[in-house]
């Protein structure tokens, strides 16, 4: 580590002045600063200058503030659980960790909304609106601990989002820092935003564009009914195509979610869900309308009795249900299980192709001898291939990587995403260049420009470095 | 005034490319945001570029140049048990789908499933400086690059002209029927409409006649409707009324059409919420306009007499904190009342139209 030089000291002193109250919140020694290392992608990690715990807005508007005069980077930080690397620190950089701003301010029954701080845990929404009769719909499987902020900095997603779609679809309103410390009012509490969708626009800009300081919500009614399927099937493709007959019969699942063998293995292995063995366990649920549930369920048992399902379990339990989604959600700690290091990636492919995708990703794993276990979105095409791999075999890590980026290839080739919901971060920026031609990546080097001339927020994410995109 | 009409994406570019100032126009159902209002700003007709590049029922997706009939989409989309569940309003008088994108407008149905934001997933467009741009994708999940979708949605024609849309369609609902109650008042009318928003009934829709009339649509399969309509009449203390299909189709129809504004009237857009809206609703009584309220009093149609000026309206919503956008009538500014944005909208428009092609200059 080199010695830090002028800005660095000088930003020091100014985080430190007594004016700004930060104190001991300023943390710079070797030992607390390694715990702010890494993100959930902890193939990568980088020491920052400092991390400044804030617990208030005004602090993190004179940390950016004092960023921008001494020409120093920052990132923000919730509970680091980003699978991209979105929060890995800057080298040399500050750590504006918002996790200690974690209060509901407000929740309006009248007009379904509620008010947060950055690192409200997105769980806790939905416990402060539950008294209303109100919830808060995206349900990123880390939403136990994840923060809006970060769920609004990488438009994250969840199994849910079949029907109830993206974090930018329930972000109404932002209060916002920009990276010189300009102070921005984005949105409302309208659902009928007027001119052009700043909001919509700030979300998932994975920090790029300055940091949340206050976040208006949309709740949705707390479901009347629900109606849990949980179908198994003898392959992978007989799954995919149960899928396919139900959005076909017009049904509007809430999640349409598949697990492949190795994925069922790994989460009977830590939380015993009880599933049942099969090659491919569907879960798909209902909710809304008691009566329309009813209606629905009994129409999706047909369809699932009728798509070759070895067995069809159903449930109306919460309890039962909780301990299904308990299984889904922890299927990527769960392959902790099976292998010492895993990646998972988040590729997108249309719908209809997911079959083949599935397919593909099996020859790929059969052919590189690397195992592969599926769990997904079925509903939307979310795949999330977990790569299974040995990181202390030399070389182990290097094969993994090459053959996330394979199917990352093939998904763009079959007209999908690099990433669904996880955002591009610092592990998926090479790719920009497979999905966005030369002019649309030129764009979006003017639009961070224009929002960020000096490049201080987040830089070295999402976009693809420089010297390549010059090329 | 000059006029363009374009049909293809390279006649776009160079259209573009070509004009020192820009105003694009599809049918021209809200002539308020689409009429140049100065001789030296061109006029650019994209309603040559139309046609659908790609649906596929399965995939719950589909690609339309922008200068495309919404009404032609619907059709194509009914064709498979399809639609546009946010109900874009004017698609009878021919609004086309960068029209409906770029004015960031939605009608009744956005109540259950999210306005025009929440669908669309796509564009291409071109920018200020002459480039074809694309942002977002096809598929239904995508977090890669900066949402530049979202950022078209309400653009009105001052970011860039959308040439191509990727919008997100669901299944369509068989039948629906409307509960209609009278509920004296606007308070009663507004604690009503923030009850039945709160669920557990699902609506399809729920609009605001003011003072006191609130309209209620359920949807789904016919054999549940009757009973599930008798539950939706019982909800509140006030008993509600099923409407005959005829009447309620033609009401539905009205407020997706504004056919109820009437002559000597312009339609504005205002964004609201149920809190806002009796200020605002005074506001408007005061001045002898006329509004409906729209999703759950989340957006105001307002019809503002001719013999107003357009400012007492600009100045009235400034106050309010609320903002709005005029649809009819002579050209007017994009943005009515409170602007919202500031350094981030200034910096956004510099990046996109560094030469200020598609500014608005208007005077309100």
């Amino acid at each position: 580590m080199s010695a830090a030089g002028d800005p660095e000291r000088a930003l020091l002193a100014a985080v430190r002045a007594p004016a700004l109250g930060l104190g001991e919140r300023v943390l710079t020694s070797p030992a607390e600063l390694a715990a702010f290392g890494s993100d959930a992608l902890t193939a990568f990690h980088e020491r920052p200058l400092a991390v400044v715990l804030a617990e208030r807005a005004d602090e993190v508007v004179a940390v950016v503030r004092a960023c921008h005069r001494e020409g120093v980077p920052f990132v923000a930080r919730g509970s680091g659980t980003s699978l991209s690397g979105g929060s890995l620190p800057i080298a040399g950089g500050i750590v504006i960790a918002l996790n200690r701003m974690n209060r509901v301010l407000s929740v309006d029954p009248d007009t379904c909304t509620a008010v947060v701080e950055p690192g409200a845990i997105n769980l806790h929404v939905s416990a402060a609106a539950r008294s209303h009769g109100l919830a808060y719909a995206p349900d990123p499987s880390s939403q136990s601990v994840c923060t809006i902020g970060g769920n609004l900095a990488f438009n994250s997603g969840g199994a849910h989002c079949l029907r109830h779609g993206m974090t930018a679809n329930h972000v109404l309103g932002i209060r916002a820092v920009l990276p010189d410390g300009e102070l921005v009012e984005l949105g409302g509490a309208s659902r009928e935003p007027v001119g052009p969708d700043l909001t919509g626009m700030f979300c998932g800009s994975e920090g790029l564009f300055g940091i949340a300081l206050e976040v208006t919500l949309r709740l949705v009614p707390i479901a009347e009914a629900t109606h849990t399927a949980l179908a198994s099937y003898d392959s992978l493709e007989l799954a995919g195509e149960a899928v396919a007959r139900v959005v076909a019969a017009g049904m509007l699942p809430v999640a349409m979610e598949i697990m492949d063998a190795l994925a069922i293995e790994a989460a009977e292995a830590s939380v015993r869900p009880g599933y049942p063995p099969a090659a491919a366990l569907l879960i798909v649920e209902l909710e809304g309308e008691r009566d329309v549930v009813a209606a629905d369920a009994a129409r999706l048992r047909a369809l699932l009795d009728a798509s070759g399902a070895s067995a069809v379990r159903t449930t109306e339990d919460p309890g039962e249900r909780a301990l299904i989604w308990k299984g889904r959600k922890s299927a990527f700690s769960a392959v902790g299980w099976l292998a010492p290091d895993y990646i998972v990636q988040d590729g997108v492919v249309p719908r209809t192709r997911l079959g083949e995708a599935l397919a593909e990703i099996g020859r790929m794993s059969a052919a590189t001898g690397i195992r592969v276990a599926n769990v997904f979105h079925a509903g939307d095409g979310n795949l999330h291939p977990l790569i299974l791999f040995d990181g202390r075999e030399p070389g182990a890590l290097e094969r993994a990587e090459r053959l996330a980026g394979e199917i990352l290839r093939m998904c763009v080739l079959l007209g999908g995403s690099i990433t669904g919901e996880h955002g591009v971060g610092v592990e998926k920026r090479d790719y920009m260049e497979l999905m966005f031609a030369p002019e649309d990546l030129a764009l979006m080097r003017r639009v961070r420009a224009a929002v960020d001339p000096a490049e201080l927020a987040n830089p070295g994410k999402m976009l693809p470095p420089r010297a390549e995109a010059a090329a | 005034m000059t006029a363009v009409a374009v049909d293809s994406l390279d006649a776009l570019r160079d259209a573009v490319r070509a004009n020192a100032r820009v105003r694009p126009v599809g049918a021209g159902t809200k002539p308020a945001l689409s009429a140049p209002p100065r001789d030296d700003v061109t006029s650019l007709d994209v309603s040559g570029l139309r046609g659908i590049v790609e649906y596929d029922a399965a995939e719950l997706t589909l690609t339309a140049r922008a200068g495309t009939p919404v009404a032609e989409l619907e059709e194509a989309l009914a064709a498979h048990g399809q639609y546009l569940p946010f109900d874009p309003p004017l698609a009878g008088a021919g609004a086309t789908l960068g029209g409906v994108v770029a004015s960031g407008t939605s009608g009744p149905g956005a109540f259950h499933y999210g306005t025009v934001r929440d669908f669309v997933i796509g564009v291409r467009f071109v920018d200020g400086t002459g480039e074809l741009v694309a942002g977002g994708g096809r598929v239904v999940k995508n977090a890669a690059g900066f949402d530049l979708p979202k950022l078209m949605v309400g653009s009105l024609g001052r970011l860039g002209v959308l040439a191509e849309v990727t919008l997100k369609v669901f299944p369509r609902p068989a039948a629906s029927t409307t509960v209609a109650f009278e509920l004296g008042g606007l308070d009663a009318a507004l604690a009503a409409i923030a009850r039945l928003a709160r669920g557990p009934l699902e609506l399809d829709a729920l609009d605001l006649e003011p003072p006191g009339r609130v309209l209620a649509r359920i949807a789904g399969d016919a054999d549940g409707l009757p009973a599930r309509a008798a539950r939706l009449a019982a909800a509140l203390d006030a008993p509600g009324a099923t409407l005959a299909p005829g009447a309620a189709a033609a009401s539905w129809r009205a407020a997706a059409e504004l056919s109820w504004i009437p002559a000597g009237a312009r339609a504005v857009r205002v964004a609201t919420t149920a809190r806002e809206v009796p200020a605002l609703q005074a506001a408007l009584v005061a001045a002898g306009a006329q509004a409906r309220y729209g999703n759950a009093a989340n957006v105001a149609w307002v019809a503002w007499p001719d013999a107003q000026p357009l400012a007492r309206l600009d100045e009235a919503l400034g106050a309010l904190h609320l903002a709005g956008t005029a649809l009819t009538g002579p050209p007017a500014a994009a943005l009515l009342g409170a602007r919202r944005g500031g350094a981030f909208a200034a910096r956004l428009r510099a990046a996109l139209d560094p030469d200020n092609r598609f500014a608005d200059e208007e005077t309100i």
